[in-house]
């Protein structure tokens, strides 16, 4: 197979522009003869539908939460970066290029994320218009934070919430066309496969979750939105309900699935607090502007910090260490995620965490504090200070807070062209649900970026591309495809009801987080890969014969939902775990022992693996084929990232 | 600690439904209230009993999806999301007694979930701004006065999670759709549709069969993310002044 | 239907109906007290009679005092209009619900205590406003012009104890009634602002002790004058 990523030809800063000028369009009143599914509807799905709405195409949505509304880019908090250069500090669509792709470890592509930093400036807006309060100076233009891996300000914010005012903006735009009849919401409803005919995406089946009904939806085009899949550890910081499915599903059908195993930790996360834990919670990455990361200087101290005989203010000055500071001065507190997760994990390695766990580093606002006064970092922060207090009782504003990464985000996914549309004809994959922007690594504040970027401004273009060149045919659920997916869905909902063994869903997905957490993490070596490839395959044959999933198909059943998502995760598990043995290097979010500097940085091969990594499935049991598309850095020259 | 639950079982909309008990052991104080119920679910599926169904997602108060009147308050006794209520807020040996949201425009669906999708249509009525994909002016271009920006951020930060609803005596939906309506009229960008939008969202507001505000103030108190019944009075206003001077007869 | 029909009919319609006309009644409360404080004038009834004859004989207080008899009948019928829808929207209750976590009881018990009001104004209607209408009163003559001597009926009336204490009682609840009503009218009609609701929740929780104190003041005074 031969991977087309479709890149258009000429000069970088030109491609976008002239691809929309040559991409075919859909005379208006034909629009409405076509219709297009979207799954999922989050900032990229509910984006995608509004905007294709309003153009004229017929849509139908689909989201497994009980109103578009929760989809869970609302949780993201920081904000959004886009190349204004409003502050007047040196920002361009070249600069915010060369950083994502610099961030990205040189893992992404030059083509697509240059397109992403053009119409970064469109989303601000757009949304602005749409009547986002986004956060404003006195003089009442718009305020910018800066934010990890940039030197400039250029991240727009909305309090520490600024996902849910973003997505409450395509919701609301969404919700729009849903009143106009452009859009048929299908809430409450979970994606179960997608329908392939002559090899072209058709359709999908859906279960629908309070009936346990299975149908079938026919589209001419299917846009999966469906997010990451950071779940497959069991403790992440994504939503509860977050799930590979429809990807995975996707994957099964043919569509490649690229660089899995490239995960985001995000460094300041709640550390664990016990093995009830069932999720973990993010704070945004935009207090590491104030506060300075810290653990004591030797492990006597931390020590004592463990067995609370010491509280983090009784340490001094000149016996705490700053690590980030004092490894990286020209970023400090601001290096990217991977590199301050990855230090994180070193200090608390090195046996200075300083909470029972000895999982945790302190992060510290007293200097911020007595530089700026509480007000202004109760104004900037208040929210998350307030979160951090209710989920561990501790008051920030007295010590420091304590944190540790956790994972937060997957670069990898499915894999897209630069329309967009997977290797599966009609077939798209949006925002975190595909792999193209972020490389290796994502920097802060670019996620939402990215989701709304696909699914306003790229989308709209490329998919009238694709159904310019397809007639508008009428479509038939009764189609033998359908039929054949349906019964598929239905047996397999058959077979997990009736194993009735003993362990709950609950249970296998821990286990299948630990496998992953343990070998597949923050650090990863061969050796551990390998014996975590065979654990999961244990596991998964385990949970096909023993899993317990009480209940009928018919009816609202979330044990049943969690055990479809599970085997799913379980899946794509072992492929991440086969992406990470391939690449013998270590870059941005994948970090393998072997492969790193003298000073413990990440060491690429760019000789060997500026490549996308894309899997083909080919068979229950069989061994997934590798793709490679070559990755061409024109325009850029690739370093070693360094933010000393 | 060790609990006593008493939680409400209803097998789908039709059934009649009623409370059941159940013990939980060993539950930590730093677990958060639904992990404790993760825990109840355990043991059910462990003993072949169906767990007990409740709506929940990010699990960090901001999806709203998470509901539950934990005690007599919706999201229990503090002014938060049941997601980030933990059991310190409890004592060892305690009755919780759970019930789900009760209003009759939010139905239950089965066990403490119901059906929100109301929230969905007041918004479909008129709740956004009808701007198109694209053509829109730079976002620089109309300054807005921060305190404005300010009071239209902390009206929109509703996450319609119902609690208001749940709360209020005569399960008025007022406080949610006012949130919206304020937002959206604070903002130059809201202006144009303004009196229609005040209109419309109050109309399917009525038409979904919520009650009508006593002003107790209740969804105030009760709100995890502390929308001011402010907004209910701008809306009040925004709906007087709509239906004496629009052009909608 | 005409927009005139459709707001009224709304939620928000049918609430400004009753900010309205419970502001018109507390209007109305201040007027009566002003009047009925002559009561207390050591004067034997002279000031108050007169005050009551010029009261019947204004045309304009002819209008207003219908009017008022109009708003108290709107008053409690788009309340029982609203209690009504209100208790449709939760057809189930809550097993257990611990209101007083977020709401003070007189905002929660309005149609308790407009209910309440409403038997006090019926009583007290027939007491003194009937009597003074349709009655056989005794007359009084004050610089060669006839009065009817109302003041007699009400003094009367105040010497009994029991009916001293229900007037006392319920002007108790006029104050709950009203600690809540007073505030909640302006809000009603979108009058919220940071700078001035604060001054009418004062004011509202002033008028709503002040007012009824007064009120039950008089039969408490007269009361004790005959001991």
């Amino acid at each position: 197979m031969i991977l087309d990523s479709k890149i258009p030809e000429g000069p970088l800063a030109d491609k976008w522009t002239k691809h929309k000028f040559n991409v075919k369009l859909v005379n208006p009143a034909n629009k409405r003869k076509y219709e297009v599914i979207v799954v999922g509807t989050g900032l990229a799905g509910a984006s995608a539908a509004a905007s294709l709405a309003e153009l004229g195409y017929n849509v139908k949505a689909f989201c497994f939460q009980d109103s578009p509304r929760r989809a869970h880019s609302i949780a993201a908090q920081g904000g959004i970066n886009a190349a204004k250069n409003y502050q007047n500090d040196g920002d361009s669509v070249f600069r915010l290029f060369y950083d994502t792709i610099k961030g990205g470890d040189y893992r992404s592509r030059e083509a697509n994320v240059y397109r992403l930093a053009q119409v970064s400036v469109n989303i601000i807006d757009q949304c602005v218009a749409q009547g986002v309060p986004f956060a404003r100076e006195y003089g009442g233009l718009l305020a910018n934070r800066s934010f990890g891996g940039a030197q400039v300000s250029r991240t727009f914010y909305a309090k520490g919430q600024t996902g849910q005012q973003l997505l409450l903006g395509a919701y609301s735009a969404l919700s729009r066309q849903v009143a106009n009849g452009k859009v048929k919401l299908y809430p409450r409803t979970e994606m179960m496969d997608v329908v392939t005919i002559d090899g072209k995406a058709k359709g999908i089946v859906t279960r629908n979750l309070i009936t346990g009904a299975i149908e079938s939806h026919a589209a001419h085009a299917v846009l999966l939105c469906t997010g990451g899949y950071g779940n497959v550890f069991f403790l992440s910081t994504n939503a509860m309900g977050s799930n590979v499915t429809a990807a995975w599903r996707a994957h099964k059908k043919g569509a490649l699935m690229a660089n899995p195993s490239y995960t985001q930790i995000h460094p300041t996360c709640i550390p664990v607090s016990g093995d009830h834990q069932s999720k973990l919670t993010l704070m945004s990455e935009s207090l590491r502007n104030d506060g300075r990361v810290w653990v004591p200087a030797t492990v006597e101290m931390a020590e004592k910090l463990r067995k609370r005989q010491i509280s983090a203010n009784d340490i001094k000055e000149e016996e705490r260490d700053y690590f980030l500071e004092r490894k990286y001065p020209s970023f400090g507190n601001l290096v990217p995620r991977d590199v301050a997760s990855r230090n994180a994990k070193y200090m608390c390695d090195e046996g200075r965490g300083v909470n029972e766990t000895g999982e945790a580093v302190f992060l510290d606002f007293r200097d911020a504090i007595k530089r700026d006064g509480k007000s202004t970092i109760e104004a900037k922060y208040g929210n998350l200070f307030d979160m951090y207090m209710q989920i561990t009782g501790d008051n920030p504003y007295e010590g420091p807070m304590m944190i540790y990464p956790a994972v937060h985000y997957t670069m990898g996914g499915l894999w897209v062209d630069y329309n967009l549309m997977t290797n599966v004809p009609g077939l798209y994959a949006l925002g975190e649900a595909n792999f193209s922007d972020h490389g290796a690594n994502r920097l802060g504040a670019s996620a939402l970026m990215q989701g709304l970027a696909d699914g306003y401004f790229v989308i709209p273009y490329t998919v009238g591309d694709y159904l310019a060149q397809s007639a508008a045919a009428k479509l038939d659920v009764n189609d033998q495809a359908f039929k054949t997916a349906e019964k598929e869905v239905k047996d397999r909902i058959q077979k997990l009801l009736s194993i009735k063994g003993k362990k709950t869903v609950d249970h296998f997905h821990k286990r299948l987080g630990k496998i992953m957490w343990d070998y597949c993490g923050m650090a990863r070596n061969a050796e551990g890969l390998t014996k975590a490839k065979a654990m999961i395959k244990e596991l998964k044959a385990e949970f096909w014969t023993n899993v317990n999933v009480l209940g009928d198909n018919e009816e609202l059943n979330q044990s049943l939902e969690k055990a479809h998502r599970v085997a799913d995760f379980i899946e794509l598990g072992e492929l991440m775990v086969d992406d990470a043995l391939n690449r013998d290097e270590s870059c941005g979010g994948h970090f393998r022992e072997e492969y790193q500097t003298p000073e413990g940085e990440a060491l690429r091969d760019d000789e060997n693996f500026a490549y996308v990594a894309a899997w083909e499935y080919l068979g229950e049991g069989k061994e997934e084929a590798l793709h490679k598309e070559p990755l061409v850095f024109e325009n850029v020259k690739l370093t070693q990232r360094s933010y000393k | 600690m060790n609990l006593t639950l008493k939680i409400w079982r209803q097998k789908n909309h039709s059934d009649k439904g009623g409370f059941k008990e159940y013990k939980v052991t060993d539950i930590s104080k730093d677990m958060s209230f639904l992990e404790m119920l993760d825990v109840l679910n355990e043991q059910l599926t462990e003993k072949g009993e169906d767990p007990v169904h409740f709506d929940h997602d990010c699990r960090e108060g901001i999806c709203g999806m998470c509901s539950l009147y934990i005690n007599g308050n919706p999201h229990g006794p503090l002014q938060t999301t049941t997601c980030q209520l933990h059991m310190r807020s409890f004592n060892d040996g305690e009755t919780i007694t759970i019930e789900p949201w009760r209003a009759k425009s939010f139905p239950v669906v089965k066990d403490l979930v119901t059906d929100r999708s109301a929230f969905d249509r007041i918004i479909q009525a008129g709740g956004y701004v009808s701007v198109n994909t694209g053509g829109v002016p730079d976002a620089n271009e109309i300054p807005i006065t921060k305190t404005i920006a300010d009071m239209a951020m902390d009206a929109a930060q509703c996450i319609g999670c119902g609690a208001c609803v749940a709360a209020c005596k005569n399960a008025s939906a007022m406080l949610f759709t006012s949130a919206k309506v304020s937002q959206l009229a604070l903002l130059p960008q809201g202006q144009v549709e303004r009196k229609t939008r005040a209109e419309k969202m109050v109309a399917q507001m009525d038409a979904e069969g919520f009650g009508a505000c006593t002003n107790t103030g209740a969804c105030e108190a009760e709100c995890p993310k502390g929308i001011s019944i402010s907004n209910i009075a701008r809306m009040n206003r925004e709906y007087f002044s709509a239906v004496v001077s629009s052009q909608n007869v | 239907m005409s927009w005139v029909s459709k707001t009224l009919n709304s939620t928000l319609g049918k609430k400004l109906l009753m900010a309205l006309t419970g502001l018109f009644l507390i209007l109305f409360l201040v007027v009566h007290l002003a009047g009925n404080l002559q009561l207390l004038i050591s004067d034997n009834g002279e000031s108050f009679n007169i005050y009551a004859h010029s009261m019947a004989n204004n045309p304009l207080i002819k209008v207003v005092s219908y009017g008022n008899f109009a708003f108290i009948l709107l008053h409690v019928i788009y309340s029982i209009i609203l209690t009504r829808q209100n208790k449709k929207s939760r057809p189930v209750g809550y097993a257990i619900s611990r209101p007083q976590n977020n709401s003070s009881w007189s905002s929660r018990n309005m149609g308790i205590l407009g209910t309440i009001l409403l038997i006090f104004i019926l009583v007290h209607l027939r007491g003194f406003w009937y009597e003074f209408k349709f009655g056989e009163l005794p007359t009084a003559v004050y610089e060669g012009i006839t009065y009817k001597n109302v003041f007699v009926i009400v003094s009367e009336a105040y010497s009994n104890v029991f009916y001293v204490a229900f007037y006392v009682i319920c002007m108790g609840f006029l104050g709950f009634h009203l600690s809540h009503g007073f505030a909640s009218a302006f809000q009603t009609l979108g009058l919220n602002h940071t700078k001035y609701s604060p001054l009418i929740q004062k004011v509202g929780f002033g008028f709503s002790i002040i007012v009824p104190a007064l009120f039950a003041l008089i039969p408490l005074v007269m009361y004790i004058q005959t001991l």
